[in-house]
């Protein structure tokens, strides 16, 4: 352990430290996302400009909608089960401050530095199924009721194959720490060569197809939106919501894309590391300590990425029908993961 | 002996405990229906028109649609207006394409009264007639991409459809109301540019429908949530009186265009009636995709021969329509849309019918829409393609 956060500075302060980075953590990708990739690149798409008023070529449009959430009035509905319906987009998003705790942003810069860290990603990032499902159920709306639904019957489905594609990346990295996924990768070789370390969208393509597709699910983004499915359940589970409850949903949403995108540069593309070998590091003590400062960087850099092509993937397809997408996911996913697996395991032992 | 009886016994015992779960199970398990109405006011029915749907968890087990919320009474209102006025009126039918609204009336009128527009007017209603389909139709192409949950297709829409309004525009003033067809031919001649224009802006479109087709009806998720949903058979088809693409889409050969002689330019030029077998949603999306790209082809074609003359042929200029009556359709973007004019030798007429096209085509939402799920309400609604102006009139 190096000195800048771990060993020098009194507890609370660390403790005050990493509250903050989570804060920054959730917040940054987030507005990164919105503003970057759901105004702008969305619009260019689109052929229009987007926000263009608010601040040079409309930057500063986020803080203006977050005024005018703030300011909206706080609606909850007459036959509501009130308390259940003002927590739900908080569970929601308690979700993703839960999931940033276990990323690694560097060698000390981590929130928890969590053994089991794979295993609680994937306990925890299924909390905002609650969340969803009793603000479906909880506002009293038929929309609300079938979104609500749909979004549970959904995320349960993805997160199956989500599990069973990490299980190929913690074979081959022996590990289910993420800081040791992230060394595995970037000390690793593929078949003898260390050019490129392994970052394992290389040597577990197949689980980092799967890994983004049910992200993608998980996100309830586009080909699979049918919990929102704005033409046809109006707005889903957030139909009721207004104001600052709605900006929460809104937060949560891109942020948890945010934080799935660390997530999967973590397991998937070596996370805050560049390949170890090219600067002689070969195990996380000897890591520079100016890579707590770097590592963050490169990791939101790789969490852009990956967000870009989230969204990008959103802005493209219509959305599939809820059987359609049970059937993709028990029938393909779930039986290709298997396989990948089965593959790793055979290979890891074998060569 | 016994031990068999007593077997036979345990076996009936045990069929009897197994029917009683059963009913016990059905009772704890007996779902409840809900009523779900998607609309007046709902993201999906661009308009008011609502859905009364019964469902059975998502599976619909009937619906209806209900409409009349956006009634304006246009039959009503053509009868205190003089003629030349009513065009004014029914092109808010179906406010996408208008200026096909106003051809039928016009040409009921100019029945009565025994006259023909001259060739020039002919060639420039047809030319218009298609424009103003195309502005519908490409409308149609980019809005089913938002029914099904891609944002991308609808702004492509948009950016094309609005080179063919500002034809549109350019001939006759109005974007979107043109109220430019005249009893004897039309108010205006063409611009100067405009055909040039014209044949540049229909290159930018058929370019349009080849995008959609990559982007949309490639698209693998866009055909699962299409075929083979909402079929609708032929002779139910014929039954319920559909008409235009949606009877096309189930291979009924069937346009009125080509099929009766109107003093319209469309036999003057060669193009295809397309149809298609299937008879489901995406039928019925593929075949207004190549009606807009047929459209435009006609277009180009009827530019190549346009007549010169005059555009009015001579009238009075106070117009009285003789006594009688007539009935004069078209084929309008959605439909057959025709208008049965009763004069009794006024200034206006005694009484309009007008059916529209929209208001025949949701008349099979009920047939269509049992059984299905409530995305596929949305596909098929969609697929069915009405405009709420054109139900409610």
């Amino acid at each position: 352990m190096s000195a800048l956060l771990a060993a020098d500075l009194p507890y609370w302060v660390q403790s005050l430290l990493r509250v903050l980075g989570g804060v920054v953590a959730v917040l940054l990708p987030a507005g990164a996302i919105v503003y970057l990739f759901l105004f702008k690149m969305m619009s260019f798409m689109q052929s229009r400009l987007g926000p263009m008023e608010a601040g040079p070529y409309g930057s500063m449009q986020l803080f203006a909608e977050v005024g005018k959430w703030l300011q909206k009035e706080d609606i909850t509905p007459e036959r509501a089960d009130r308390v259940i319906f003002k927590i739900a987009p908080l569970v929601v998003l308690a979700s993703t401050f839960l999931l940033v705790a276990v990323v690694p942003f560097g060698p000390d810069a981590w929130f928890t530095n969590f053994e089991a860290g794979v295993f609680y990603m994937l306990a925890v990032s299924s909390v905002s199924v609650l969340g969803i499902l009793i603000a479906g159920w909880s506002s009293a709306n038929k929309y609300s009721l079938l979104g609500g639904l749909r979004a549970a019957g959904q995320l349960i489905a993805y997160e199956l194959p989500m599990v069973l594609a990490v299980i190929g990346v913690i074979i081959q990295a022996g590990t289910m720490n993420l800081q040791g996924i992230v060394m595995a990768q970037n000390t690793g070789e593929i078949f003898g060569w260390n050019g490129l370390g392994n970052p394992y969208i290389l040597t577990q393509f197949t689980g980092f197809i799967i890994f983004m597709i049910a992200v993608q699910a998980e996100l309830t983004q586009t080909p699979f939106d049918m919990p929102i499915a704005e033409s046809e359940l109006v707005s889903g589970y957030m139909t009721e919501y207004s104001g600052f409850r709605f900006l929460t949903f809104f937060i949560a949403e891109f942020a948890t894309a945010g934080v799935f995108s660390f997530i999967a540069s973590v397991l998937f593309l070596g996370g805050w590391g560049v390949p170890f070998a090219w600067f002689g590091w070969t195990d996380i003590d000897s890591v520079d300590n100016w890579m707590n400062v770097v590592g963050p960087l490169i990791m939101f850099g790789k969490m852009m990425l990956l967000s870009f092509v989230i969204m990008w993937v959103r802005f493209s397809y219509p959305r599939f029908r809820e059987d359609q997408l049970q059937r993709f996911a028990w029938k393909v996913l779930v039986p290709i993961s298997l396989v990948n697996i089965m593959v790793t395991a055979i290979l890891k032992v074998a060569l | 002996m016994t031990s068999t009886e007593s077997l036979i016994d345990r076996k009936q015992l045990a069929y009897i405990a197994s029917q009683a779960a059963d009913a016990r199970l059905n009772v704890e398990l007996e779902t409840e229906g809900m009523t779900l109405n998607i609309g007046p006011q709902h993201p999906a029915t661009h308009g008011t028109l609502r859905i009364i749907a019964h469902l059975d968890g998502e599976q619909v087990v009937w619906a209806e649609p209900s409409c009349g919320y956006m009634h304006r009474g246009y039959e009503k209102l053509t009868e205190v207006r003089t003629y030349p006025q009513v065009t004014s009126l029914v092109n808010r039918i179906d406010w996408l394409g208008s200026f096909a609204n106003e051809v039928p009336f016009i040409l009921a009128a100019e029945k009565l009264m025994g006259i023909e527009a001259p060739p020039r007017a002919q060639w420039i209603r047809t030319i218009l007639f298609e424009l103003s389909r195309i502005a519908n139709v490409s409308l149609f192409l980019g809005d089913l991409g938002v029914q099904l949950g891609a944002v991308t297709p609808v702004f492509m829409a948009f950016r094309d459809r609005e080179h063919v309004l500002n034809l549109i525009e350019a001939a006759t003033g109005g974007r979107f109301h043109p109220n430019f067809d005249r009893i004897g031919g039309l108010k205006d001649d063409l611009p100067e540019g405009f055909i040039d224009e014209t044949r540049a802006v229909m290159k930018k479109l058929r370019n349009f429908c080849t995008e959609m087709e990559d982007l949309l009806f490639g698209n693998e998720i866009f055909q699962s949530r299409t075929r083979g949903i909402g079929v609708i058979p032929k002779d139910i088809a014929m039954q319920y009186g559909l008409s235009g693409a949606n009877l096309r889409a189930c291979g009924v050969d069937w346009d009125l265009r080509r099929d009766q002689s109107l003093p319209m330019a469309w036999d003057k030029v060669d193009w295809k009636v397309w149809t298609h077998p299937d008879g489901d949603s995406f039928a019925r999306c593929w075949i207004r995709l190549q009606e807009v790209r047929e459209s435009t082809l006609i277009v180009d074609e009827l530019l190549k021969s346009i007549p010169s003359g005059p555009v009015m042929a001579k009238v009075p200029r106070i117009i009285k329509v003789p006594e009688g009556e007539a009935w004069v359709s078209t084929e309008n973007p959605l439909g057959e849309m025709g208008y049965y004019v009763v004069s009794k030798g006024d200034l206006g007429p005694f009484r309009t019918k007008i059916r529209s096209a929209s208001f025949n085509n949701i008349s099979i939402v009920p047939w269509v829409l049992k059984g299905v799920y409530v995305p596929d309400i949305i596909t098929i609604l969609a697929s069915l393609y009405f405009i709420l102006g054109d139900i409610d009139r």
